[in-house]
């Protein structure tokens, strides 16, 4: 099937494109076995009553979640979303406008849960969850990233991401999961990170790693993993270990912490930073995947948590593990307490590895040679998770600004990327939020059209010649697509490996 | 026998706008918002948070940066809206307030501003190919209606008088339970029996995108995730027994 998938032309003026309903309808990403669903508890197959269950468990999550109960009755279907989506403008399938996706649940929540829908389901659009219902959710709700742009341009604040977690979690609850999410989810409480990376087969990792930077650099930089009483403990997608260009800013961190002189150490228990829990929706598998780095940090007992470049981690990380696991601050049940006496009060908790390099380029204590990065032409590519759930710094809008510096700060030429795609407008890179699987690579190179669009630009403009990112999804989707756009697949890279590149090791002169 | 029916309807009517209402703004409210969802850049402070509200309420800041378009016709149509409403208010009152009467003259130029909003909106939802996708017919029927009240409105003001004082002596009955001679007009009969409508269904549709809105937590959370630990009732309630350990 890959060899089949073009991507679509670039287009000279971007117009919002024509609907091609029912473009992607047969685009389904492979339904999880059953092996798969049990071990992370849920049904193996579809159950004999999930009519029954499906419409129950929505209830139950109407109850749960504002989010969603608001959401299903706002929307006044205006349209301001209608051409946000970068699966829509890529595939032209109208059921991937963020509304119309709405719509599929929508449509059986006012059926079943309004007075409206009961009573005139024709004319407000209500319709019964049939089978050929719930296969179209598990179509469309796996052609969405999460990526929330939609929620930016709503006037209601509508968020497309609740509704495909939400959609998510009853379509597991009755047995139809995704097989990519659920099977990783299932790895990370097993073997303790996304890529079943075994412990043993990490430390090798990291070894090799020491020798290549020595090699190198001739500088004994330190991988440390498992460092009883480090000051830092580094939280990394699990890609950062041996996944091009991802490894490249994990020597990045290693560089910087050596610089600064900080004891750090990874984790073997919690060597994830990714927490897939956050793509199906499910409160109880992203605090459990959230736990392992509480317990880990407890263990170690580490004074700071640091977390790589990843954009949904760093999501979960900054927005959600205060609440899950107490790291953070502000806490007062002993639960929490527990944690955040041991944590360091004066940094940050969690803090992202970006904050932690910016806070000491500005304390100068860190130096560089930004001739070595001379040979790009740098833009950077604002990752979703990042841009639009979470933050950098003290100041709104810190998580566009810290890494912009930081690649300023160790590099020459850098360019921005046309407005309306970077910063809170920036486009998806096409496989977030679960979708990054070779069984929707035609979706993913359909998706990644407007950032190669903006891409190209530059590219033509300014020469442009490195697209910066700060998450490992970001990256491994890119590495696959850009060539399907004609570009070298190297283009995509991580603002630690530009640090890594310039930054100076030997004693200050 | 007209304005004893007109009175019951708009007793209905109003009974069952702000009792639906207020049920319905109760559920949200007792609904917990277990994580911190805001939509970032969010603002770091609850006055800040007031600030992002207001703009987004009397501005439609999301919307603005959405479509100009569909922002202009809605501007239009809510503002317009908004000061027809006001202008009403001289129905209800005695004597007119002072600032009612300063809005008088602005409350006719407003009734084409909303005419025309919703024209314009209108059209996007018949001719605009990804609008006509997703409207139910409850979308066009809404417009319709809405319409019917604009329209029938201006009309009594530019071309068919009814006896405004008669109108405004059957509200000030209604507004004290006496029933008041209905004035005999086709015009009045049809602009009051929509908004009656109007009443009747917003608690049951879309129409609650204006109090959603204020619940909306992408848009009212605090940006402070770090600082603070936010827990919703429902978890923690669930992991209450779990121990310090998790």
């Amino acid at each position: 099937m890959a060899e089949t998938v073009v991507a679509p032309p670039l287009r000279v003026i971007p117009i919002i494109p024509e609907l091609k309903p029912d473009a992607m309808k047969d685009v389904r990403s492979f339904v999880a076995n059953e092996k798969i669903q049990t071990a992370i508890g849920f049904p193996g197959q579809l159950v004999d009553d999930w009519h029954d269950r499906a419409i129950g468990k929505m209830g139950e999550l109407l109850e749960k979640y504002r989010s969603l109960k608001v959401y299903m009755d706002a929307c006044v279907h205006c349209g301001a979303c209608s051409d946000k989506c970068h699966y829509f403008i890529g595939t032209q399938d109208p059921k991937n406008m963020p509304v119309a996706r709405q719509d599929l649940m929508r449509s059986v929540y006012r059926r079943y849960f309004t007075v409206a829908g009961k009573l005139f389901p024709k004319l407000v659009g209500a319709r019964d969850l049939t089978r050929d219902v719930l296969d179209e959710w598990y179509t469309y709700f796996n052609q969405c990233s999460e990526c929330r742009r939609c929620s930016v341009f709503c006037p209601y604040g509508i968020d497309t991401a609740e509704v495909t977690m939400a959609a998510r979690e009853i379509l597991d609850t009755v047995g139809y999961g995704q097989k990519y999410t659920n099977e990783i989810i299932g790895k990370v409480h097993s073997i303790g990170n996304n890529l079943g990376l075994p412990g043993p087969a990490l430390i090798d990792t990291l070894q090799g790693l020491e020798e290549d930077v020595k090699e190198d650099t001739g500088v004994d930089v330190r991988f440390p993993i498992d460092v009883q009483g480090a000051e830092v403990l580094l939280i990394t997608p699990s890609a950062d270990f041996f996944a091009e260009p991802h490894i490249d800013s994990l020597i990045g961190y290693a560089k910087v912490f050596h610089a600064a002189g900080i004891s750090w150490t990874l984790s073997s228990k919690a060597s994830e930073a990714g927490n897939f829990g956050l793509f199906i929706g499910n409160y109880d598998q992203l605090r459990k995947i959230a736990l392992r780095i509480r317990e880990a940090a407890l263990e170690l007992g580490v004074k700071r948590i640091i977390v790589g470049e990843c954009g949904h981690a760093w999501r979960v990380a900054y927005s959600f593990w205060n609440t899950l696991t107490g790291i953070g601050a502000g806490a007062e049940d002993p639960f929490a307490l527990q944690l955040q006496r041991q944590l360091d009060g004066r940094y940050r908790q969690p803090t992202h590895i970006c904050e932690f390099t910016w806070d000491l380029i500005e304390r100068d204590a860190l130096r560089f040679d930004k001739s070595a990065n001379d040979q790009y032409v740098v833009t950077f590519h604002d990752s979703c998770n990042v841009a639009r759930g979470s933050r950098m710094g003290d100041l709104m809008g810190g998580q566009f600004e810290i890494p912009r510096n930081i690649i300023r700060a160790v590099a020459n030429h850098f360019v921005e990327m046309p407005e309306n795609t970077i910063r809170e407008k920036t486009f998806c890179c096409g496989g977030g939020g679960g979708l990054l699987t070779d069984d929707l690579i035609d979706l993913r190179v359909k998706g990644a059209l407007p950032r190669m669009e903006a891409l190209q630009e530059v590219a033509q403009t300014h020469g442009v010649n490195f697209m910066a990112t700060i998450c490992a999804i970001c990256k491994a989707q890119f590495s696959k697509v850009l060539p399907y756009y004609n570009f070298d697949r190297r283009v995509v890279g991580g603002v630690h490996q530009l640090v890594s590149n310039a930054i100076l090791l030997g004693p200050k002169q | 026998m007209a304005g004893t029916l007109m009175a019951l309807l708009f007793y209905l009517a109003v009974l069952v706008f702000a009792g639906g209402l207020l049920y319905r703004i109760a559920g949200y409210a007792r609904t917990p918002a277990p994580l911190k969802i805001p939509t970032t850049p969010a603002p770091t402070t609850r006055s800040g948070v007031v600030l992002r509200m207001a703009r987004e309420v009397l501005l439609f800041e999301s919307l603005f940066k959405a479509n100009l378009w569909i922002w202009g016709f809605g501007i239009l149509f809510h503002f317009g809206l908004a000061l027809v409403l006001a202008r009403h208010l001289r129905y209800f009152t005695e004597p007119v307030w002072g600032w009612v009467d300063l809005v008088q003259p602005f409350g006719i130029y407003a009734g084409f501003a909303m005419a025309l909003g919703l024209a314009g909106l209108w059209a996007r939802r018949l001719f605009v190919q990804r609008i006509r996708y997703i409207s139910t017919p409850s979308d066009h029927l809404m417009l319709v209606l809405l319409l019917a009240i604009a329209l029938s409105g201006l009309s009594m003001k530019f071309i068919d008088h009814p006896d405004v004082v008669a109108v405004k002596r059957f509200f000030e009955g209604w507004l004290q339970l006496s029933f008041q001679p209905f004035p005999d007009s086709a015009l009045l009969v049809l602009h009051l029996s929509c908004v009656a409508l109007l009443l009747l269904i917003f608690p049951f549709s879309k129409l609650l995108h204006a109090p959603g809105v204020f619940f909306s937590p992408t848009r009212n959370q605090v940006d402070n995730p770090r600082e603070h630990r936010h827990l919703s009732s429902w978890a923690a309630a669930r992991y209450e027994g779990e121990g310090p350990r998790g």
